[in-house]
C-alpha cells in the first residue's frame, strides 16, 4: 500500500517535500521514517491527517503522514 | 545594589523638565522589573479611568534586572501604559539593543508624563538628559528618523521612535527601536504620539553590578547549553525563525484564513518559512546577547528590512487570503516604517475584507482600491493607507473592532477586548482559547503560549482538542510568562528553560534566594495586579470571552473540523484556580496572599 508523506523544514533536505511511500506489512509512521532514513530523534511532531499521531499508530488506507523536526514558536 | 541601577528617570513633557528618583528596591524585587515593576509604578500613579491619549496618561519604559547582563537574550524592555485600543493595561515587549543601552545609561525605568506643546525627542547619555526639538523628524518614517537622529546624538546611541502611525494616534501604532524591532501591540505608539514625543535615544557607559559573578558564569553556561541542545531554540528558530510555523499550524487545521472563516489555507506552502529561508532571507538579525537569533532580514525588489515573523506572514497572508510572499514582505516593511503593529494591521484588513464581502463596506468608500480576499497588491496599499490614515485607511487605523462596530457587526472583528487575535484558531486548541479570553491585554498569544504544549509538545504533549487540565496549564503559563517578561529576557528562552533556571539566573544577578515556586508566585502577583487595574478601568469579566464565531460556529472543514472553543466549560475552573470569585474578581484573601 502507498501512503502520502509530507516532510517539513530540514527533513526536506535530500528527500523533497511530498512523496508516496510504499509500505509492506507494517503500516505505521515508524515504517515510513525507516524507509526515508529519518532518525527518530528528528521527529518532533507527527501528524496523521493533520491530527496528532504516534510512530506506532496503525495507518489505514488514504492516511497522510506529516513529519516535522523540532520547530520554533511564534 | 545588584541587578538594578536603582534609578528612575522621570520626564515631564508639559513642564519640559526631567529628574532622577531612587528606585524602591524592595518593591522592585517584589515586582521584578519590566512588565511587573512597570505596571506597579504605573498603577500607583495613574487613575484606571484615565483617557489613554490624554496628558494624564503616562508611558513607562522598563528594563528588568537581567537586562544588560550576560544572561542569554538579556536585552529586553517593556513599554507600559494604558492602551487606547483595549482600555486595559498595555505592556509591549521589545528586543534589539535599546533596552540594554537604557540600562547602561544608568536607569531601570523611564517614566514619561504630560504632553509637550511641540514635537520633541529625548536624548539620554548617562546622566545628561535633554528634551530636544523634533520638528525635523516629525512625519518621517522610522528608518529616516533613526538615521537623522543618529547623526545628532552621541555616537553609539540607540534609537527608539514612533512612525507616522503613532503621530496620527492610530490604535495599532507600535513603538519601534533599532529600526525594525517593535513593542508592537495595544497601540502604545499612539500614547507616545499623543504626548508629542517622537523618539528617545539612549547611550550609556554604566555596567550592571552582579551579586555573584562566579555563580552567574556557571548558570549562564548551563542555560546556553540548554538553549543549544533544545531542538526549538538550538535548531528550529535559528534556521527558520518563527516563520517555520506556517506549515505546521496550517497542517493541523489551526491556521485562521480569510478572517477566521476557514482554519486551513490551501496556499500556505507559498508563504512558508521554508520558502522564506530559501528565496528571501538575506541574513539573521539577532537581538542583544541572543544565542537563538530568530530574527530575520529579508529582501524583495528594492525593499530590505527586518522580519517577517510568523504572525506577520499569517496576518498579511492567510488571514487576508494572500499567498504571495513578496507582498507580505512589503506589508511588513511598511508596518516597520510607519510604526504599525503587524498583527492588528493585517487582521484589521482581513476584517474589512469580510465586511466588504458581506456588503457592509461599499465600493464608493474605497477610492477605487480593492478589498477582495487574496488581492495581495491591495493589502500592501491598505497597509500604507492605514499608516498614513489616508482615505478609508483612516477608519481602519482605529482597529477591527471599532470598524466592524461602526457597521453594527462587532462580531466580525476577530478580537478579544478589542485587540486582534493572532495566528491560531482557538477552536482547534482549547487551552489557547482560554488564554486568549483571559489575557490581560486582550487578544494575544504571548501572555501564555499554550501552542507550546498543545502543538509543539513542549514541555510535554497535550491533546489540543480536550479541555481536561487546561485551565491549570493556562494559569501556570500566564504566571511564568509574567515573570519572564519582567526579568528582561526573551520569552523564547522558555522553550529550553524552566522556572528553576530563571530563579538561578536572577539569584546570581540580584543576590536573592528564589526558588521555582517564587518565580511563579511573583508572576501570579503581577498577573493579579494587571487584572485589578483592568477591572478598575471598567474592563469587566464579561469581556473574558471570544468572538461569537469561535464559540458557536464549528470549524467547517479540515483536520479540526467540527470543533468550537469550549470556553464556558473552562472559565469557571480557571477563576477557581486563580482564587477569584465565581464571577472573576480577585478576592481580598487572594490579594492579601499575593501582597498586592
Ligand atoms: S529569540 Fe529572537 S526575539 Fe528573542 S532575543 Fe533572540 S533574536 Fe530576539
Amino acid at each position: 500500500m502507498e501512503f502520502k508523506v509530507r516532510l517539513f523544514a530540514t527533513l526536506r533536505k535530500d528527500r523533497g517535500r511530498e512523496m508516496m511511500v510504499e509500505l509492506g506489512e507494517e503500516w505505521t509512521a515508524r515504517a515510513v521514517i525507516d524507509q526515508l532514513k529519518i532518525d527518530e530523534k528528528d521527529v518532533a511532531i507527527l501528524m496523521i491527517n493533520g491530527r496528532d499521531g504516534l510512530l506506532d499508530t496503525k495507518l489505514i488506507e488514504g492516511d497522510i503522514v506529516s513529519i516535522f523536526p523540532p520547530v520554533g514558536g511564534g | 545594589m545588584y541587578g538594578y541601577q536603582g534609578k528612575v528617570l522621570r520626564i515631564d513633557l508639559s513642564k519640559g523638565v526631567s529628574k532622577v528618583e531612587d528606585l524602591n528596591l524592595e518593591e522592585a524585587k517584589k515586582f521584578i522589573g519590566g512588565r511587573g515593576l512597570g505596571t506597579k509604578l504605573f498603577v500607583d500613579e495613574v487613575s484606571p479611568s484615565v483617557d489613554a491619549l490624554s496628558p494624564e496618561n503616562k508611558i513607562l519604559f522598563a528594563t528588568g534586572p537581567l537586562t544588560g547582563t550576560p544572561t542569554p537574550t538579556g536585552g529586553r524592555y517593556m513599554v507600559v501604559t494604558k492602551s487606547p485600543l483595549t482600555g486595559t493595561i498595555a505592556s509591549s515587549n521589545s528586543g534589539g539593543y535599546w533596552g540594554a543601552e537604557l540600562k547602561f545609561s544608568g536607569y531601570d525605568v523611564i517614566i514619561v508624563e504630560g504632553r509637550s506643546e511641540k514635537p520633541v525627542y529625548v536624548m539620554i547619555e548617562d546622566d545628561q538628559v535633554e528634551i530636544r526639538d523634533a520638528a525635523h523628524v516629525w512625519g518621517k518614517v522610522v528608518s529616516e528618523t533613526t538615521e537623522t537622529l543618529l547623526k545628532e546624538v552621541p555616537e553609539k546611541s540607540r534609537v527608539l521612535t514612533i512612525g507616522p502611525a503613532g503621530e496620527k494616534l492610530s490604535n495599532m501604532a507600535a513603538v519601534m527601536n533599532d529600526v525594525s524591532r517593535a513593542a508592537g501591540r495595544s497601540g502604545v505608539g499612539a500614547v507616545m504620539g499623543s504626548k508629542n514625543l517622537k523618539a528617545i535615544t539612549v547611550r550609556g557607559t554604566n555596567k550592571v553590578a552582579i551579586a555573584n559573578e562566579e555563580a552567574l558564569k556557571a548558570v549562564v553556561k548551563d542555560c546556553n547549553a540548554k538553549i543549544r541542545e533544545n531542538g526549538v531554540t538550538g535548531q528550529g528558530l535559528p534556521t527558520y525563525g518563527t516563520a517555520v510555523l506556517v506549515n505546521i499550524i496550517n497542517e493541523g487545521g489551526v491556521f485562521p484564513t480569510n478572517n477566521f472563516q476557514l482554519s486551513q489555507f490551501s496556499e500556505a506552502e507559498d508563504t512558508s518559512g521554508e520558502l522564506l529561508a530559501e528565496k528571501y532571507l538575506t541574513k539573521k538579525d539577532p537581538c542583544y546577547r541572543c544565542p537563538i537569533a530568530c530574527g530575520r532580514y529579508c529582501k524583495v525588489d528594492d525593499i530590505e528590512g527586518g522580519g517577517p515573523e510568523y504572525e506577520t506572514i499569517w496576518a498579511f497572508g492567510g488571514d487576508c487570503g494572500v499567498s504571495d510572499m513578496p507582498s507580505i514582505i512589503k506589508s511588513n516593511f511598511w508596518c516597520n516604517e510607519y510604526g504599525l503593529d503587524t498583527i492588528s494591521t493585517g487582521a484589521t484588513i482581513a476584517a474589512a475584507m469580510e465586511l466588504y464581502q458581506k456588503g457592509f463596506i461599499k465600493d464608493e468608500d474605497l477610492d477605487g482600491l480593492s478589498l477582495d480576499f487574496g488581492d495581495s497588491d491591495a493589502v500592501v496599499e491598505w497597509t500604507k493607507r492605514i499608516g498614513q490614515r489616508a482615505g478609508f485607511g483612516d477608519k481602519m487605523a482605529e482597529g477591527s473592532y471599532r470598524l466592524a462596530d461602526s457597521y453594527g457587526v462587532p462580531e466580525l472583528s476577530m478580537s478579544v477586548k478589542k485587540q486582534e487575535l493572532p495566528a491560531y484558531d482557538p477552536r482547534a486548541i482549547q487551552g489557547q482559547g482560554l488564554q486568549y479570553a483571559t489575557s490581560n491585554r486582550g487578544g494575544c498569544h504571548v501572555r501564555g503560549y499554550l501552542i507550546s504544549p498543545e502543538i509543539l509538545g513542549l514541555p510535554e504533549k497535550l491533546d489540543r482538542f480536550t479541555i481536561e487540565g487546561k485551565a491549570a496549564w493556562v494559569k501556570i503559563f500566564q504566571d511564568f510568562t509574567a515573570f519572564i517578561d519582567s526579568s528582561g529576557l526573551c520569552l523564547f528562552t522558555s522553550f529550553a528553560m524552566g522556572a528553576g533556571d530563571y530563579a538561578a539566573m536572577t539569584n546570581a544577578v540580584i543576590g536573592t534566594e528564589w526558588t521555582a515556586d517564587d518565580v511563579l508566585l511573583a508572576g501570579e502577583r503581577i498577573w493579579n495586579l494587571e487584572r485589578v487595574f483592568n477591572l478598575d478601568a471598567g474592563v469587566d469579566p464579561s469581556q473574558d470571552t471570544l468572538p461569537k464565531r469561535l464559540l458557536e460556529d464549528p470549524i467547517a472543514e479540515g483536520p479540526s473540523k467540527g470543533n468550537v472553543a469550549r470556553l464556558s466549560e473552562l472559565l469557571p475552573e480557571y477563576y477557581e484556580l486563580r482564587g477569584w470569585s465565581t464571577d472573576g474578581i480577585p478576592t481580598q484573601e487572594r490579594k492579601g496572599l499575593l501582597k498586592i
